[in-house]
């Protein structure tokens, strides 16, 4: 077998246990996705009606108050189980770093980053689900996305793209932490990103300062992508910006943590 | 050096400020066992941990299996297997899955597979747990289901890092019973223990590690040896006889309290009858009698001037 061949086999191997363990595990995969489903309620049904009136037209697209707001938050909520789920990767791995299991799979002669791609593609898995479940719940609640088959494709791509990068440096996060505890707040403020974007409210309606933040961060031209391909909202440069940004947190996450799993102090 | 599982020459490492191993040199012959022997915070895990590929050594020439550890881990990787000091189970995994897990990512084919870990679970006395949780083994069937773990591919050269620290004496016996069965194999076993009769009782040779050094080395017959100790302990039932006893016998030491006498001697049958005529002769009665042979514990304070681990903390 050559070494691409090597490295696939070894790291479904890993899927494979990583995919169990999140089944024999279920509630922390519950709350991770109970979380962003709680926002959905409490944006929605607290502060929906009254944030759906100061949406501008190109927002609202015809519809007003609570339902306007419904369809302008979904692209953030989804964003922020994205972040939430990542949350669940770094536990994971430093659960794994801190037992002694990986000082094992580290003295055996495993394909490189075969261990770390098993956590990342089964923590992308999860992200997924619950993506699905959360939208799910946004339909029931009358979420009417507009997006035909090809946005939709778009939307996931999108998603699994950013989420791939999130997931990459969840999984540094989880390595460079000194603890299970540490590696469950460290990722924490990525939940707070879609806040602090275009998530939840349209940056312009920031003070200066603020809305520059948001304007610049990552998760707004994602959220802003993600929106226009479901409810068709103008996404101009966007969609660039949020290729740009997920291939480098990518690039730079994987490099971050395939290091600090090859120097990494024994258990 | 071709004949040497393991060869470690000048192996330098040190955290920060502080020097763990100092300039360490060991041989290890294919088909042997090795022990590696000191209390905490000698070096042992570092040793281990350096030759296992996990962490790098900061000098020195290390030859794992034929293979360069620094130029070559994974060589060393594919040729070698490691119990660590803390186990390495998977414990949301059963104890068949954790040894299919090792089996798949040592590319065993499906059949392969699980031939070998039908094998290892009827070796280790885990068939009946074979499909429980880790989380729920006892502290010594998670150490049988570590070893197995370690054993799946058959590795060449095993470390086992205070394989028995923590388990019960049953549990303990049963860990030397298959690390014996091991040696059997023709496996080479470098193992790290700070119990002196663990040593004693598994390995061909002895290396004595204190403060990042080997202060001794040898067979566990030559480390007794090199040391006296060994004697004749008799009791005796009042201060006269054991006065009397004590006249006795050149370089005996009396003990006026618990009313013994230590006689200095090899243990053997013929010369305990001696002692035991020349009292009769002299009629005095002894009590009891006890025999001591130099143990490593005794190789142990006489090699590196103070006691071990164990009874330094007590």
């Amino acid at each position: 077998m050559n070494t691409i061949a090597l490295n696939l086999k070894d790291s479904r191997t890993m899927l494979r246990r990583n995919l169990r363990r999140l089944e024999r595990y279920p509630s922390m995969t519950v709350l991770l996705i109970g979380m962003p489903i709680v926002f959905l309620l409490l944006f929605v049904f607290v502060f929906g009606g009254q944030l759906g009136q100061g949406l501008g037209e190109e927002f609202a697209g015809g519809n007003s108050g609570r339902q306007a707001y419904l369809n302008y938050v979904v692209p953030g909520i989804l964003l922020m189980t994205v972040a939430a789920a990542v949350q669940g990767t770094a536990i994971v791995v430093a659960m794994d770093m801190t037992g002694g299991i990986t000082d094992r799979f580290r003295t055996m002669s495993i394909a490189r980053g075969a261990v770390l791609g098993g956590h990342v593609m089964a923590s992308l898995i999860q992200t997924f689900i619950g993506l699905a479940i959360v939208l799910v719940v946004a339909v029931v609640l009358g979420f009417r996305p507009t997006a035909d088959p090809l946005d939709w494709l778009g939307a996931i791509a999108i998603l699994g793209l950013f989420g791939l990068g999130l997931t990459w440096l969840a999984t540094a996060l989880g390595l460079a932490a000194k603890s299970v505890e540490t590696a469950s707040n460290t990722p924490m403020f990525l939940t707070l990103l879609p806040l602090l974007g275009s998530g939840f409210v349209p940056t312009e309606s920031m003070p200066e300062g603020l809305r520059q933040f948001a304007h610049y961060q990552p998760f707004t031209p994602v959220t802003e992508t993600v929106r226009g391909l479901l409810t068709g909202t103008h996404i101009g440069s966007n969609a660039v910006f949020a290729v740009a940004w997920s291939v480098a947190i990518i690039v730079a996450s994987y490099s971050w943590a395939i290091h600090l799993y090859a120097h990494r102090e024994p258990a | 050096m071709s004949d040497w599982a393991i060869a470690v020459g000048g192996l330098h490492k040190s955290f920060g400020e502080t020097v763990v191993l100092d300039g360490v040199d060991l041989t290890i012959a294919e088909g042997t066992v090795f022990a590696l022997l000191g209390p905490n915070g000698a070096g042992k895990t570092t040793i281990v941990r350096i030759l296992s590929t996990l962490i790098a050594a900061d000098a020195g020439e290390l030859r794992v299996a034929g293979h360069d550890v620094d130029a070559d881990p994974e060589g060393v990787r594919a040729a070698i297997g490691v119990t660590g000091q803390f186990s390495a189970v998977d414990d949301l995994l059963t104890g068949r899955e954790n040894l299919r897990l090792i089996a798949d990512l040592k590319h065993f084919g499906r059949e392969a597979a699980s031939a070998r870990v039908d094998e290892l679970l009827e070796r280790f006395d885990l068939v009946e747990a074979a499909d429980r949780h880790a989380s729920t083994y006892s502290g010594g069937m998670r150490r049988r289901l570590d070893l197995a773990m370690t054993l799946v591919d058959s590795p060449r050269v095993i470390f086992l890092d205070e394989p028995t620290t923590g388990l019960d004496p049953r549990s303990r016996r049963t860990m030397w019973e298959a690390i014996r069965g091991l040696v059997a194999g023709g496996v080479t076993i470098l193992l790290t223990t700070q119990y002196l009769d663990e040593a004693d009782e598994l390995a061909d040779r002895i290396a004595v590690l204190d403060g990042g050094r080997v202060v001794a080395e040898g067979t566990p017959a030559e480390l007794k040896r090199r040391i006296p100790g060994g004697h004749v302990e008799f009791e005796f039932a009042s201060a006269t006889e054991l006065a009397a006893a004590a006249s006795l016998f050149d370089g005996a030491a009396a003990d006026e309290d618990r009313l013994t006498l230590q006689v200095p001697d090899d243990g053997s049958v013929a010369s305990i009858r001696r002692l035991l005529a020349t009292l009769e002769d002299a009629g005095v009665e002894v009590e009891h009698l006890e025999i001591h042979t130099p143990d490593l514990d005794d190789v142990f304070f006489a090699v590196t001037g103070h006691a071990t681990a164990e009874e330094v903390a007590a």
